[in-house]
């Protein structure tokens, strides 16, 4: 396949259909059926349906979607834990479905690494070697081993725990094993399983700003599967929404909010705070004839919550700029109403972003 | 009541047929069919039977394949190239570890076996190994118990040898599970009789043909538990470890292994344990050891021979199951080398202590050391039976007069079709089609056999040996999991029975009631019971904490959460328990031929020590397996079948 310029991961026309002669559900016209009748009909279950995506180098992507629409099978194919029914999956320019063995080995224990949902840490181990594993699989030396798991304790924050087992630590603890396990190679990509899901609210916020934190330190591209919105929201740079094993919408947070593809992705984010996520471009309207056009200036990519304070210093309309050029006003009405969650803006299509929004 | 269907929906005309059919009460059909049975018997008894003949064809077939073997041992290729080499290889083995075990002498080997003993558990686990093979040498039977370890070691050698890798290898492929369980399943309900005679056929009597006999029966537990334990390995460590770039070899033996291993060390506990179980028998076989004095008790009605080489028996269970237990139980060993040597100095203090023991002590274990307890234990024995004399005649007399041989009229004079219809019948309602017509294939073949009288024989004896059984196990299973302090009690007593092996359950039963038929179902009973309470306990206790609270909390009372949360929900154990109850009776019913309970054990008996009864012997062996295979499938209510002697 012809890797795209520099994208980290590129997926295109990825299947996975579980069950007897799924090859034969792939090439036939099975495959556009719905889920019940295609397991009704042949048994099968098409857990990923036609995906494709790219994720730029150093962005985090989050794939999220329900239990059951099929994120987990997705990021298990992406490196051949599961292997796919067709498609094509590049990480870093390497072919992942050409590669032997060998060099899918390779990739898995050189590039490409990843964070589980029930940890996956080896009870029998202790912390160190737990988080050496990795490298002792490729038959790094011990006492090199031991320094590199050493120093990754510390940057997630487990500098003494080297020898505790992993069921003396807490659910938290143990998943910044995980954590710095994954990150032990050195891989250039991470895939996370819904890492937090097991963990209490308290300790996910203080992991999610674990990410946040590494993200910005180490800088790796992360791919990043959960089934909670405000995770998502939170984390995503760029957000791809599943159903039922196909993507329905993929975009930034802002577009999904902003304008939902279609009712499902609309009802997921009905109660999303607008005003959190939204820039002023999705409210802007243009300039009226009475409309002042002498108040504060914004850029366009600001979040609406953001453009309180000038609202409130000046009873002028915001003027939005975007590259120097005016692209519309925003005034307090227009705040206040997309500040009170109003169904105004919510309704796809009644207000398109101001020109040049799209992805 | 609820109201008839057609009350309630009257717009759904069900067609005629079907209405008339539902008010049937589920009692009707099994009522209908036992009437059936019943008047069929009455009307053609006596029309079709299949009396025994000693010297039947069949037999005469098997004693002439005996003859063939015999002239071309060292001749055709099989023989010379593969089996032979087999027993050579075998008997090596088994001659090495004797001369170990021998050359040691008696101080060496308690010596080793405390400091095993310290080594796998501690301080307690170390002083029951050194009393318990001190034991051997006070109980007078020093040489017998080297003999019968050194069978065991043979033999559980060989099973691990086998048993380990092919379990690992089961427990990550599907395919090969698949494959191996009804082998397994077979082996499991084989009666332990029935392989000695084609085991006498091509390896000979002897070490080596008891080694393999005893390998054959302990083997299962040792794929079967391995098996389970790869298999049970947490999915998520073996995908983070796949995720990592491990290669297949690289997690089994850093993921599969480690986190296997404490069930791996049950698998060999249960190995040791069966086979321990096995070598007794194995003496018929002219096995050196322990066995055959117990054989050679059994069959003079000896209570004071047979109860010294019993509590030896015992004793070695017991100690070979402490330590091996011990080694399963122990938590992961401490990481560092200095904790490392720690472990290793006590055994060998044990170890140097008594080496300097045996410069000092005699060779041989000390005479004047020896207990003999023969003579008062036969006085005593007499005793009992002479002044219990008119209970247990009257037990023994009213359970054969009233149960034993009315039962045994009707499954001899019944025509053979009406046996087989009756159990294609009950197969059919309890376990369904497929294993309802391999019931009836089962039994069928035995008939061309030619031992139909003798299995029905040997099916009464089963029949009036499991219902005790089931009933005692499931009022003590339920007894247990209702009263924490019940099962506190309860629990040492199984493990104790469940460590012993079959033939001692023999002894107090032939010491209280003599060479007979009730004899057999007695001590199948004490067999048999063990297992069926723990599985039943087991199985009310796993309910689900969950539906049981939310049963309590709709103001059950302890009664009603049994009876309609409890037991239902416990269904697939209790059905489970049944079915490892029946099997279990039959094995002990089998080996009870020794002590004359007649049927096809006693055939298989009179198969060894009769030269012109080896068809026989033979053919009763096949049978035995027949009728295991056939009870088992119509108690079949539960898959996954564990081993049934194995610990939870």
């Amino acid at each position: 396949m012809a890797p795209s310029d520099g994208a980290a991961i590129e997926v295109r026309g990825l299947w996975k259909i579980f069950g007897p002669r799924a090859e034969r559900v792939l090439g036939g016209p099975d495959a556009l059926l719905d889920p019940v009748a295609l397991r009704d009909r042949t048994g099968c279950v098409a857990a990923v349906r036609d995906v494709g995506f790219s994720v730029r180098p150093g962005e985090v992507f989050v794939v999220m979607g329900l239990s059951g629409s099929g994120k987990s099978t997705l990021v298990r194919c992406l490196t051949r834990l599961i292997e796919p029914t067709a498609g094509e999956i590049s990480i870093a320019g390497q072919d992942v479905r050409a590669a032997s063995p060998a060099q899918l080995r390779d990739l898995r224990r050189h590039r490409v690494s990843m964070v589980f949902q029930h940890f996956g840490l080896l009870p029998h181990r202790r912390v160190l070697d737990n988080v050496a594993y990795g490298l002792e699989v490729q038959g790094v030396p011990r006492a090199r081993r031991h320094r590199r798991a050493r120093e990754i304790l510390s940057l997630v924050g487990l500098e003494g725990s080297d020898d505790a087992r992993p069921d003396q630590l807490s659910g938290g603890m143990q998943q910044r094993v995980g954590l710095a396990r994954a990150l032990a190679a050195d891989p250039e990509v991470l895939l996370f399983d819904e890492p937090f899901s097991a963990l209490d609210p308290l300790i996910r916020r203080d992991m999610q700003a674990e990410v946040v934190r590494l993200h910005r330190e180490v800088g790796k591209t992360m791919l990043f599967i959960t089934h909670d919105l405000s995770e998502a929201l939170k984390l995503g740079e760029r957000i791809a929404i599943m159903r039922a094993g196909s993507i329905v919408q993929l975009g930034t947070a802002e577009e999904l909010v902003g304008a939902p593809a279609d009712d499902y992705v609309a009802d997921f984010v009905r109660d999303v705070p607008r005003s959190e996520v939204l820039s002023l471009r999705w409210i802007c309207r243009p300039p009226l004839r009475e409309d002042h056009l002498d108040g504060p200036v914004l850029a366009a990519s600001t979040v609406i919550r953001d453009a309180v304070p000038a609202a409130m210093e000046s009873a002028r309309p915001i003027r939005v700029v975007r590259d120097g050029e005016l692209i519309g006003v925003v005034d307090r009405l227009d705040i206040l109403g997309a500040m009170a969650g109003g169904p105004a803006p919510a309704v796809p299509g009644s207000r398109r972003p101001a020109a040049g929004a799209g992805a | 009541m609820t109201s008839p269907p057609a009350a309630l929906s009257p717009a759904r005309a069900a067609p005629p047929a079907r209405r008339s059919r539902r008010p049937l009460p589920p009692w009707l059909a099994p009522l209908t069919g036992a009437a059936v049975a019943v008047a069929a018997y009455l009307l053609f008894r006596g029309t079709a039977p299949l009396p025994h003949d000693d010297d039947a064809a069949q037999f005469g077939a098997v004693n002439d394949v005996r003859d063939w073997v015999d002239a071309n041992r060292n001749e055709s290729p099989v023989f010379l190239f593969f089996v032979n080499y087999v027993r050579l290889a075998v008997g090596g083995l088994h001659d090495a570890l004797h001369l170990v075990l021998d050359g040691l002498g008696w101080v060496g080997l308690i010596g080793v076996a405390g400091a095993l003993g310290r080594l796998a558990g501690g301080r307690r686990t170390a002083l029951v190994a050194m009393l318990g093979t001190g034991s051997f040498g006070v109980l007078g039977l020093w040489e017998a118990s080297v003999d019968t370890l050194a069978l065991v070691l043979a033999a559980v050698l060989l099973s691990l040898l086998i048993g380990l890798p092919l379990g690992v290898a089961a427990g990550r492929s599907v395919r090969l599970r698949r494959l191996l369980t009804p082998v397994l399943d077979v082996m499991q309900i084989m009666p332990t009789f029935a392989y000695l005679a084609p085991m006498v056929l091509f390896f000979q009597i002897g070490p080596a043909s008891a080694a393999i006999t005893t390998m054959i029966y302990a083997i299962p537990p040792a794929i079967r538990i391995t098996a389970l334990a790869v298999e049970q390995v947490s999915p998520a460590a073996v995908e983070a470890s796949t995720s990592l770039g491990a290669t297949r070899r690289q997690t089994l033996r850093k993921v599969h292994l480690p986190m296997a291993r404490a069930t791996i060390a049950l698998a060999i506990n249960q190995t040791v344990m069966m086979a321990l179980s096995m070598v007794v028998i194995a003496a018929l076989i002219a096995a050196p050891g322990l066995g055959s004095d117990i054989i050679r008790g059994l069959s003079r009605a000896d209570v004071g021979v047979m109860l010294p080489a019993g509590i030896a028996i015992v004793v070695m269970a017991v100690v070979l199951d402490r330590i091996t237990m011990a080694a399963a139980t122990r938590g992961p060993v401490p990481p560092g080398v200095s904790s490392a040597w720690l472990r290793l100095a006590a055994p060998a203090v044990i170890l140097l202590v008594a080496g300097i023991a045996a410069r000092l002590l005699p060779a041989e274990f000390p005479r004047e050391w020896v207990l003999r307890f023969a003579g008062p234990v036969n006085e005593a024995v007499n005793w009992a039976k002479f002044s219990w004399y008119g209970a247990t005649e009257a037990i023994r007399n009213g359970v054969t007069e009233a149960l034993l041989n009315p039962l045994q009229t009707v499954l001899t004079t019944a025509p053979w079709w009406l046996v087989a219809a009756v159990v294609l019948a009950a197969g059919w309602r309890a376990a369904g089609a497929r294993p309802a017509a391999v019931a009836v294939g089962c039994l069928l073949a035995t008939a061309l056999l030619g031992l139909w009288q003798h299995t029905m024989e040997t099916l009464t004896t089963v029949l009036a040996g499991v219902v005790p059984a089931l009933a005692a196990g499931l009022a003590l299973g339920i007894a247990a999991a209702r009263s924490p302090r019940f099962a506190a009690v309860q629990r040492p007593l199984l493990d104790t029975a469940q460590t012993m092996p079959a033939f001692v359950y023999l002894l107090p039963a032939l010491a209280l009631f003599g060479a007979t038929r009730f004899t057999a179902i007695f001590a199948s009973v004490i067999y048999a019971v063990p297992p069926v309470v723990r599985l039943v306990e087991d199985g009310i206790r796993n309910v689900s904490p969950v539906a049981v609270e939310a049963a309590r909390s709709c103001g059950s009372t302890d009664r009603q959460l049994l009876w309609k949360v409890r037991l239902p929900m416990a269904r697939r154990a209790i059905l489970l328990a049944a079915n490892q109850g029946i099997v279990m009776t039959l094995a002990m019913v089998v080996v009870g031929g020794l002590v004359g309970a007649g049927g096809l054990g006693y055939d298989v008996v009179s198969g060894f020590s009769q030269r012109t009864d080896f068809g026989m012997g033979f053919a009763a062996g096949v049978a035995t397996v027949l009728l295991g295979i056939m009870l088992d499938r119509i108690t079949q209510g539960a898959d996954g079948r564990p081993s049934p002697r194995k610990s939870p």
